[in-house]
């Protein structure tokens, strides 16, 4: 039994149009999601912005509907689970945000804030949620006197660390980390990844990484899976995704990531153009009639390609 | 655009019936009937009165009075006033030129002073200008509809004996002189400026705040960037994008003016919508009253649609199909 | 220097007003551009690169900013202009592409009547010519179907699009100089190639000198000819781009390079840069800016009053504490 399994994940939101506004269509935000993630792993979820990466996170917690499809935690259904049960699971499933300026209420002290998820679960004395909130603001390297200061007096990557810090109160399993560095500077970023890679080691945590951010991915990622439309062109180890790319959509990404060597400029921008004629060329290749991405098949025990 | 239309007034058709159910139920459940505003005797047979009750029809069930109702105003036929013993229609149509007449005429003026006030204060933040502007917004806003206008009817009719105090017109004037039309004006100044000076504040602060908001966006640099001279990127920038929302609210201010403003029209005794309606109640002629709030609850619907339509005319993003 | 500069910006000095005191977000600047290329300035949120791009373009609220000092453009000083003479200048000879194209673009207007905007302004074309042109400048950014473009709205285009159209305004009367503040930091990442890629096609074609605004590395390793790396309101390095990304000196260039996530340092832990980016009002005034993000380097190599000194031809590097700078998992003098 995996930990986390994602079974022909659909979520479609219709399009109403007509006289009297019936259903004429879907966005098919995600169409046809399977993912399985062992315990301890980072997942890379990858694709450009519309692609349904969000959507596929935020379907996981159940914060959108989802259309159709299962999600397995730990064998559970998480799509057909109780409102009972779901509130308990709730707390072994948390999510990181994008944005640290705007995920946290500016008018509650970062105790209330940390302590936020605990209440909805235990019953903590004031004294308790104090020394909680120490506890994790120390483990995620900020003062613990801080606790009853207002997100406004923290920098971004602190604020990130304290949205993590929220998260981790309730000793999650599975984490759903939504494009968790892209608000950020490039020096604090490198201290937020640093920090999930530490916390990931002590509390053996499982991520779901989104981002659109092939380095950062690259960096994180065990397993990546390349989205495109709502569907997974091409899944696999991080090696098998940069050294060895397959489907078209992935060399064109990849291709695209701007080099650090300036002495690489006219070679990359070989590479780039070359790419590009195949992408125009084999299009058709690679996507179906409805420019929709085919199944994924294996090319490698590790390696997945979404090919006709 | 067609389709949309449809659509909205397909929606209004139960929209207005929920509105009459309504009207018609609270006019029964008011204290008194048309028989009883009319008697002035409160000693009348008890007979004449039963006799009376039955042929008016109120004695039948709630329900079926509420059809013939119904079926009348379809039909264009309001019912008869009881105090003024005419038409409903006739008495309403009337009055309803008035009231447009000092309606527009409020909008214009309240337009005329609220943009370019709005715009300057919002231009020119914490200049002399803007506090003098904020300053006498709040004063408009704080200033009592009634007490504003009496107070302009003693300054600039008794006192100064600049305008008439009361009425729409000359009643000598003969229709279609100069003299008519010079008197309707003079008629209508003072129901006018009470109406709209205070009418302007929150257009002002609106727009001043629109106006900043709109000033720092991004396509603001991009034009200044493109050399454009500074009055025309207000022109051309940042005030067709600080409108959007007063335009959106247009559509309602105009209705909101069509049901006539009470208090204006009764202190200036202007024979308008308001008036009627102050004065209908008093006499308990419901079936006046019934017509005049489902006038204006039409014209709030149409209202509600005049402005999207305004709004989908002026802002290009809002598409309606 | 023995080419003619395009742009000469002497002691440049921008503050912004907060509670009444003004503090310089750009803090003595004096910098050269040159025709015909692309000059990045590259740092974190807050260094001031976005305050020097609008100091150019002179766009900053006059009550809440002071901007002291020399930009010369072609000779004349554009801090001596009144706005109206600005005006003959802005959008004619100096173009500028904004970051995000969803905000930069007039929601109202056209796409084809906010890139003749600044044809009325600066030359007589004729209504024709205007549109003319216009149909030109979106073929040459690469709009598939310009006519059909031209009487569009911008919330009718996708973001590469739009992005492309803020292209064609910056470009569309001939500037000698085109100033981009972060141009592909809003857009995808095969959208950002395609950008750069025009940016440096339309570059070549006409000479135009390129202030790149971006944080982004990788954008600078991609387009520049010579960087300037700014840290709190100064230069901190300022060199060819090879010489930059082969032989870093300053110890915040070598910081930021060394905390990219990039293929090279595949299970390595990223460098991170000890403390935080000092706020406008708690920049250190004196002595070395970035002494307090390497505390362990010993105060007595920082120079009292940092000044830029020329390493190599062109390289130039700001405080001799790079000299001493090594990272805290490095052993010492490794360097």
């Amino acid at each position: 039994m995996a930990f986390l399994e994602v079974k022909d994940l659909k979520v479609y939101y219709p399009i109403r149009g007509g006289f009297f506004k019936r259903v004429i269509d879907y966005v098919k935000a995600v169409d046809g999601i399977n993912i399985r993630l062992e315990q301890g792993e980072t997942y890379g979820l990858v694709g450009e912005s519309g692609c349904g990466k969000s959507t596929t996170g935020r379907a996981l917690l159940k914060l959108t509907k989802t259309t159709s499809g299962q999600v397995l935690f730990n064998g559970t259904d998480l799509t057909s689970v109780s409102a009972h049960k779901m509130h308990e699971l709730r707390k072994d499933i948390q999510m990181i945000f994008q944005d640290p300026y705007s995920s946290l209420n500016p008018k509650k002290r970062i105790v209330d804030i940390i302590a936020e998820p605990l209440r909805n679960y235990e019953h903590l004395s004031r004294k308790e949620e104090n020394k909680v909130a120490r506890e994790y603001m120390e483990r995620v390297g900020l003062s613990s006197d801080s606790i009853y200061k207002y997100p406004h007096e923290f920098s971004g990557g602190q604020r990130q660390r304290i949205g993590i810090a929220r998260a981790l109160t309730l000793n999650p399993k599975l984490i759903v980390a939504d494009e968790p560095v892209s608000a950020l500077d490039v020096s604090v970023q490198a201290q937020v990844l640093n920090f999930m890679q530490d916390i990931q080691k002590e509390f053996n945590l499982t991520y779901l990484f989104i981002s659109h951010d092939l380095g950062v991915i690259r960096h994180m990622c065990d397993r990546i899976g390349i989205m495109y439309q709502g569907r997974l062109v091409e899944e696999g180890l991080s090696r098998d995704i940069y050294e060895n790319p397959q489907h078209i959509y992935t060399k064109r990404l990849i291709s695209a990531i701007p080099n650090i060597d300036p002495a690489h400029r006219e070679k990359q921008s070989a590479i780039r153009h070359q790419i590009n004629d195949e992408y125009n060329k084999s299009y058709k290749n690679y996507f179906d009639n409805d420019g929709k991405a085919y199944q994924l098949k294996a090319i490698s025990p590790t390696h997945f390609v979404a090919l006709p | 655009m067609l389709k949309f239309l449809l659509r909205r007034i397909l929606i209004m058709i139960p929209q207005l019936f929920i509105l009459s159910v309504l009207i018609f139920t609270l006019a029964k459940a008011m204290p008194g009937d048309a028989l009883s505003g009319q008697l002035e005797n409160a000693h009348a047979d008890p007979k004449v009165i039963a006799e009376q009750r039955q042929k008016l029809g109120l004695d039948d069930p709630i329900q079926v009075q509420y059809i013939r109702w119904i079926n009348h105003a379809i039909h264009g036929d309001l019912g008869m006033s009881y105090t003024h013993k005419i038409p409903v229609t006739d008495l309403i149509g009337e009055r309803l030129w008035n009231t447009l007449l000092l309606a527009a005429a409020t909008l214009i003026v309240s337009y005329a002073i609220a943009i370019p006030f709005g715009v300057a204060s919002g231009r020119w933040t914490n200049s002399w200008l803007d506090k003098w502007v904020t300053c006498y917004t709040y004063f408009t806003y704080a200033t009592p509809l009634f007490i504003f206008a009496i107070l302009m009817m003693f300054l600039f009719s008794f006192e100064l004996n600049l305008f008439p105090s009361g009425g729409s017109v000359d009643p000598q004037a003969v229709p279609g002189t100069l003299n008519y039309f010079i008197s309707k004006f003079t008629h209508l100044v003072l129901p006018t400026l009470s109406g709209a000076l205070l009418a302007t504040s929150t257009t002002i602060q609106f727009l001043r705040n629109e106006v900043i908001d709109t000033k720092i966006q991004d396509f603001v640099a991009t034009a200044r960037s493109k050399g454009v001279p500074e009055s025309k990127v207000y022109s051309r920038h940042i005030l067709r994008n600080s409108f959007l929302p007063i335009a959106a609210f247009l559509g309602y201010d105009i209705t909101g003016l069509i049901g006539g403003s009470v208090f204006v029209e009764s202190i200036y005794s202007y024979p308008g919508l308001g008036q009627l309606f102050l004065d209908s109640i008093q006499q308990r002629d419901f079936t006046v009253v019934s017509a005049l709030v489902m006038i204006s609850g039409f014209a709030a619907l149409l209202g509600t649609l005049l402005s999207d339509i305004i709004l989908s005319a002026v802002d290009p993003r809002i598409r309606i199909d | 220097m023995d080419r003619f500069q395009l742009l000469k910006l002497e002691n440049l000095n921008t503050s912004f007003k907060i509670m009444n005191s003004y503090y310089p977000a750009v803090d003595n600047i004096t910098m050269d551009v040159f025709p015909n290329e692309v000059l990045a300035i590259v740092g974190e949120s807050g260094c001031g690169k976005s305050a020097l791009a609008l100091s150019i373009m002179g766009l900053h609220n006059k009550e809440r900013s002071l901007i002291k000092g020399h930009i010369y453009f072609q000779g004349t000083d554009l801090l001596s202009l009144s706005v109206s003479q600005l005006n003959k200048i802005r959008g004619k000879d100096i173009g500028m592409i904004f970051q995000d194209p969803l905000t930069a673009l007039n929601p109202l207007m056209r796409v084809g009547q906010q890139i003749e905007e600044s044809m009325n302004y600066h030359t007589s074309f004729s209504k024709k010519e205007k549109r003319e042109k216009t149909l030109h400048l979106l073929e040459q950014v690469g709009i598939p179907d310009p006519r059909l473009t031209y009487n569009q709205f911008p919330h009718e285009l996708s973001g590469g699009m739009r992005q492309r159209v803020v292209i064609a305004i910056a470009i569309a009367c001939e500037p000698a100089l085109v100033i981009a503040d972060e141009p592909t930091t809003a857009l995808d990442v095969t959208i950002q190639a395609q950008i750069m890629e025009l940016l440096k096609t339309l570059q070549k074609k006409s000479n135009t000198g390129i202030i790149l605004i971006t944080h982004d590395l990788g954008v600078v390793s991609e387009m520049a000819d010579r960087v300037a790396v700014m840290y709190a309101g100064q230069i901190v390095e300022l060199s060819a781009v090879e010489q930059l990304f082969n032989n870093p000196l300053h110890p915040y260039t070598r910081s930021l390079l060394n905390s990219i996530p990039s293929s090279s340092s595949d299970d390595d832990r990223l460098h991170v840069i000890q403390g935080i980016v000092p706020s406008l009002q708690n920049i250190p005034r004196s002595g070395c800016r970035f002494s307090p993000r390497i505390p362990w380097i010993d105060a007595s190599h920082h120079e009292d009053h940092p000044v830029m000194h020329e390493v190599e031809s062109n390289h130039w590097v700001r405080c001799s504490c790079y000299k001493h700078f090594y990272f805290p998992n490095e052993k010492v003098g490794e360097k």
